[in-house]
């Protein structure tokens, strides 16, 4: 399947061209080069400027779209992983830590997919067994007894849907953590930064904010998967990603998301520093805000975000 | 010389549908692990479980009378909630039939009664409603109950019978998950008793908050318990799992569970339970 964007990937590509001709040959194209990205101003416009979920669901997944460590590496001054969750495993589709952002330490916990298929495999395609929650729980609740806010980055197709999964209590992982997440009296920011898959999602992202990538989704089934329970055709899954009502835009209207972080044009993955950057600037205007409230007021508010939705 | 070979029908076959006819709807139920048919009230004598072991379904009602004592309980309204949150095509059409259908509101009825004396607050899902599935109403209904119980410092029970969450509703109904731990978090807080019982089905999202969050985690036998459907994961990892998956047996041995209670020992369970965990018998230290 072709790309939904090609028309501007291969405009892009052309000026580059064209500019390269311009250096190489010292031919003066001024004129066409102004025409051709007058028109990649407007095609952009018109195809990023109005996209549809389908869209974006394809941009969440883009391969080469940023992870957490990504994001971990140019947003902070310093990171030291801390692995494992006690009982004898260490998920690496969770990674956590400890980490310094502007003088202020944070425990960052998120989803990680890998970025080829060896890392992919190690990393499970990012879908986290129990031992995932459990570690984060862990580092969760270290983040509270030295009182530091906590970031999670939420990036999964979902938990693991597997035997072993079922048989060490997935199901009980997942929940414990909303549990536990519900009454820590520290900050919890969350932020949906490609695909927010259902439990597995949720599973780290109970929080007083809840940010969302510009085309980041967050859904409680994948669209395929919704086609083919809903109308028994996988194929229809460009219609279910409309209904479902899973892009940052939809999601902040449901008032189940509190903020958008923009993205670059065209995606996060093209410039990924810049989006960092967004990302960072968000960020730290958020930690303000909740690190000004007390334990208490945390709770009440947190409370109150979750008991409004759906009524 | 075709109708040389036609031979005169001797006897009139019925047709399934005429068969029907026959037997009034509901008289008799068939077991659909032993396949015996016997009279629905003779079933409904022992609590819907058949002789072969296999534990019925249960209406909403039916669970409260049968772990109440009669004449102590008082249902609760269901809170106001929005009914279609993404204006999902040919919702309101399948809750409004399964509303006639069933006689139910939503797939949820909760109460607060005594169960041999012991005050108790529950919440029942019914599997009959959208399967069971959890959406706003379903999630408001269990947050409710529960701050109900948490200010009135009474032990809460939830029985699971639930496919998950709810499609139609999207990420709000994800989001019920959040908002029922979190007020099952301030009831456990306020040192009060959850006991989470789980039946025929409990999977998805339901699962994987609420049902296993209590204090006690319980289920009928022969329970369907998980968090990915079977068709998932025999996809996922290419290979057949056995018949007993999942099952409330199945996760007893896998150390998921507290116990698998039949449904003949349940009321005496939960007795014994609430008397353990009632006022004046817990002290460690004085």
């Amino acid at each position: 399947m072709q790309p939904f964007d090609q028309p501007v990937i291969a405009l892009r590509e052309k000026i580059l061209e064209l500019h390269d001709m311009a250096e190489t040959q010292g031919l003066d194209f001024k004129e066409e080069l102004n025409l051709l990205e007058e028109r990649l101003r407007r095609l952009e416009l018109d195809i990023y400027g109005n996209m549809k979920a389908w869209n974006r669901v394809q941009l969440a997944r883009h391969p080469e779209r940023p992870t957490t460590l990504d994001y971990v590496r140019l947003i902070c001054d310093d990171f030291i992983e801390l692995h494992g969750d006690r009982h004898g495993y260490d998920d690496a589709a969770i990674v956590g830590g400890i980490a310094m952002l502007n003088g202020q330490a944070v425990t960052i916990i998120g989803h990680q997919r890998g970025k080829d298929t060896k890392e992919n495999i190690r990393r499970n395609f990012g879908m986290p067994h129990p031992e995932g929650y459990r570690k984060a729980l862990r580092l969760m609740q270290q983040a509270v007894k030295f009182n530091r806010p906590i970031i999670t980055f939420i990036d999964t197709k979902g938990a693991y849907p597997g035997r072993a999964a079922e048989e060490r209590g997935q199901s009980e992982a997942i929940a414990k953590n909303l549990f536990e997440m519900a009454g820590m009296p520290v900050p919890i920011i969350s932020i949906v930064i490609g695909e927010g898959g259902s439990g597995g999602a949720l599973g780290i992202g109970v929080c007083d904010q809840l940010l969302m990538l510009e085309n980041s989704t967050y859904s409680v089934i994948s669209p395929e998967g919704a086609a083919a329970l809903l109308w028994k055709d996988a194929s229809l899954a460009e219609k279910a990603a409309e209904s479902m009502q899973i892009t940052a835009p939809d999601l902040l209207r449901l008032g189940i998301a509190d903020g958008i972080i923009p993205e670059v044009i065209g995606g996060a993955h093209l410039d990924v520093s810049l989006q960092a950057d967004k990302v960072k600037s968000v960020l730290e205007q958020k930690l303000a805000q909740l690190t000004r409230l007390t334990p208490e007021q945390l709770i009440e508010k947190r409370t109150e975000k979750y008991h409004q939705i759906g009524t | 010389m075709q109708a040389f070979f036609r031979k005169p029908k001797k006897f009139v076959t019925l047709t399934s549908k005429e068969q029907r006819v026959d037997v009034p709807v509901g008289l008799m139920t068939k077991c659909p692990k032993c396949k015996l048919i016997q009279y629905t009230k003779q079933l409904e004598a022992n609590l819907k479980v058949c002789v072969c072991g296999y534990h019925h379904p249960l209406t909403a009602t039916e669970r409260f009378e049968q772990v109440f004592d009669a004449g102590t309980i008082t249902y609760f309204d269901l809170p106001a909630v929005k009914a279609d949150p993404l204006d999902f095509q040919d919702y309101p059409e399948k809750l409004k039939g399964d509303q006639v259908r069933t006689g139910l509101k939503e797939a949820i009825v909760c109460g607060v009664g005594q169960v041999n004396g012991y005050p108790l607050v529950a919440c029942v899902m019914d599997a009959r409603f959208r399967m069971g599935s959890m959406g706003a109403a379903v999630g408001a209904a269990i947050a409710e109950a529960i701050r109900y119980a948490t200010k009135e410092r009474l032990p809460v029970t939830i029985f699971s019978a639930s496919g998950g969450a709810r499609m139609q509703e999207g990420m709000v109904s994800l989001m019920q998950m959040a908002k029922s731990s979190l007020f099952l978090k301030q009831h456990s807080d306020a040192g009060l008793l959850y006991v989470s019982c789980m039946t025929h089905p409990t999977t998805g999202g339901v699962s994987a908050s609420f049902a296993m969050l209590g204090d006690f985690n319980i289920a009928e036998p022969g329970a369907l318990i998980g968090f990915a459907g079977r068709r998932i994961i025999e996809q996922t990892i290419r290979e057949k799992l056995p018949e007993d998956f999942q099952t409330s047996e199945f996760l007893l041995q896998a150390g998921q569970l507290d116990d698998v209670v039949s449904r003949h020992d349940l009321k005496t369970y939960y007795t014994r339970i609430l008397m353990m965990h009632s006022e004046g018998t817990n002290h460690a230290t004085i």
